[in-house]
């Protein structure tokens, strides 16, 4: 089982858009690897005959009416909204600067 | 201090159809026990007081019409942190949600207005509802009623605190993989996850949605089945809600009652015993087989072999559904937004609110969880993790051939020491051994009190396992049992700076 090493630590939190401190490397790594170490037991246990459950009980997918019901006004909607503008949720820029 | 916080729902009820107590005076009772014990125990992270006398006095006027909605019209509630509550704080016990207010109802919330439930507030949690010790609550941890030292368990220790110390005769939980039932064994009241999809989930803040189940945290299994009633049935809001109705739960807790099992046949799970549980628990648990003995039932030893697998399956398959769950606190459209200086991207700013708002245990599970789906890593954890999950249902379908419901403790410890295990993820994945493969296969599950440990007179808890949808099995056994217990004990077990003198 590959160690986790702290690059690939970071590189995950990149991944997961959580910009960790240094400090927070140091604190979370070996974690990480312990967790990692613990679960890695299952490799190799099921082989290729067992079918893969995604979901408890069978289900097929459920669809409705496409009709609209009652639904949040804007307002309701843009209440807990960080920023807002003209009925809009207001983010900042998307773009990076080279681009 | 009025009397009636140490009344069961049950009770309640009754006290409200006969004229003998108003909604009101129950309210006011607990919102009372509330004021002069939640400092202490921190179970409730928001009180609703106006609200909850509100919802009273009009229960109240429903009663005087004639005109109740439920049989628990009036009777208060409290509500784990992760349903959406509209206009009540809802913040899963983190920051990154703090201070967000739904503008909508769950509809387990919906359900319990509807049937004229006062509620009385909004309980402590796991950030989350990743802990099996409510540590990880991004506002502080809640405190055991039966020692304040003592965790009250994971992830839902706001609820079964609250039950446990007379705050509420009726809580919701969420169990996920053992949140509500493993709180329960730790606080010495009665936890139930119903049948996968038989509860709404709609307003719930999901952590992993092929396994949480919300369900009922009460100091009974009537008041349990009562509330289970209230609160399941099809929902078409939530798209992995079974059809139907899971019915007969008051009357199979009713019947088990008169304690006769005759013909049930249980079996104790050979997987679920061993070194990893404590010489107390498993003492407790031999005394309750006893006496399940004594009312009839047949105790068999079956093995589901797969069970040993569940821990690593669910602390793959867990982490994979919540890192991508958790994508959607982002910062842009509620919940926190840190802005770092200068002209940041939304992607920065996501960055850093993420780092801001989340909690260690939460980065980890992301993390793992980012690691396990993987291009690479995908077939060799989270495929594999799927792969046993199909042979721990195929382990349960065996063994509910040859029994009715199976058997173990719920926790292999009793409750431990704040900060003992406070940084030791695996420590605390261990508490869920005996719980998690319910949660895998969305098989029901039930906790009831069976006793307290004879080294730290700490309660201990035994747990029930039933097929997909016989949810009434694990009322009928878990009501003959609690019976039994409490003739045995002269009345129910319960933490003695709150009991009621003489208990």
């Amino acid at each position: 089982m590959p160690e986790l090493s702290r690059d690939e630590v970071r590189h995950l939190a990149d991944l997961a858009r959580i910009d960790l401190s240094d400090a927070e490397l140091d604190h979370l790594a070996p974690q990480l690897n312990v967790i990692l170490e613990s679960v890695a037991s299952i490799q190799g246990v099921a082989g290729d005959d067992v079918v893969p459950t995604s979901h408890p009980i069978p289900m097929t997918n459920v669809f409705r009416a496409d009709v609209v019901q009652p639904s949040l006004t804007p307002e309701q909607a843009l209440a807990a909204a960080p920023a807002s503008e003209d009925q809009k949720f207001s983010v900042p820029r998307i773009l990076g600067d080279e681009q | 201090m009025s009397t009636w916080i140490h009344a069961t729902a049950a009770e309640q009820a009754d006290a409200l159809a006969a004229g003998t107590v108003t909604s009101v005076e129950l309210v006011q009772a607990h919102l009372d026990q509330i004021a002069a014990t939640n400092g202490d125990l921190n179970s409730f992270l928001h009180i609703d007081a106006d609200g909850a006398l509100a919802q009273a006095a009009a229960s109240d006027a429903r009663r005087a019409a004639g005109t109740p909605l439920h049989q628990l019209d009036g009777v208060p509630i409290a509500i784990k942190d992760v349903l959406a509550t509209e206009g009540l704080p809802t913040t899963a016990g983190s920051k990154i949600l703090e201070g967000w207010i739904p503008p909508y109802d769950g509809t387990v919330t919906a359900r319990i207005k509807a049937a004229g439930l006062p509620i009385l507030g909004k309980t402590n949690m796991d950030e989350f509802a990743m802990g099996s010790s409510n540590e990880n609550s991004a506002y502080g941890p809640v405190k055991n009623p039966w020692d304040l030292t003592r965790i009250p368990g994971g992830s839902g220790g706001g609820s079964a605190a609250a039950v446990a110390a007379f705050q509420a005769p009726l809580a919701i939980g969420s169990d996920t993989g053992g949140s509500i039932r493993q709180p329960g064994a730790m606080t010495g009241t009665v936890g139930v996850k119903p049948t996968y999809g038989s509860v709404s989930r709609y307003g719930v803040i999901a952590l992993a949605n092929s396994l949480d189940q919300l369900g009922p945290c009460t100091r009974t299994v009537l008041d349990s089945a009562l509330l289970q009633e209230l609160i399941g049935g099809h929902d078409p809001k939530d798209s992995t809600s079974v059809p139907g109705t899971v019915e007969g739960l008051v009357e199979a807790a009713r019947s088990g009652a008169a304690g006769d099992l005759s013909g049930l046949r249980v079996g104790i799970v050979k997987e679920l015993q061993g070194d990893a549980w404590s010489a107390p628990v498993v003492e407790r648990f031999n005394e309750s087989i006893e006496l399940l003995k004594s009312l009839g039932a047949e105790i068999t030893e079956v093995s589901l072999p797969s069970f040993v697998h569940a821990m690593a399956a669910y602390y793959l398959i867990l982490p994979a559904e919540c890192s991508s769950n958790l994508a959607k606190f982002d910062a842009m459209r509620y919940g926190l937004r840190v802005t770092p200086e200068g002209s940041p991207s939304a992607e920065e700013v996501m960055r850093v609110s993420r780092d801001a708002g989340f909690g260690n245990e939460v980065k980890r599970r992301i993390l793992i969880g980012t690691y396990a789906l993987s291009s690479g890593y995908y077939d060799a954890y989270y495929g594999q993790a799927q792969k046993i999950r199909t042979l721990i249902i195929e382990d349960f379908k065996k063994a509910f051939e040859s029994v009715d419901v199976l058997v173990s403790p719920t926790a292999p410890t009793t409750a431990w020491t704040l900060g003992e295990k406070a940084d030791d993820p695996l420590a605390n994945y261990l508490q869920d051994l005996a719980t998690i493969p319910a949660n895998l296969a969305g098989v029901p599950g039930i906790s009831i009190p069976s006793g307290v440990s004879s080294e730290d007179g700490l309660p201990t808890g035994i747990q029930f396992l039933a097929p997909v949808l016989e949810d009434a099995r694990l009322y009928r056994v878990g009501a003959a049992l609690e019976k039994a217990l409490n003739d045995q004990w002269g009345g129910p077990i319960a933490p003695s700076a709150y009991a009621k003198e003489g208990n």
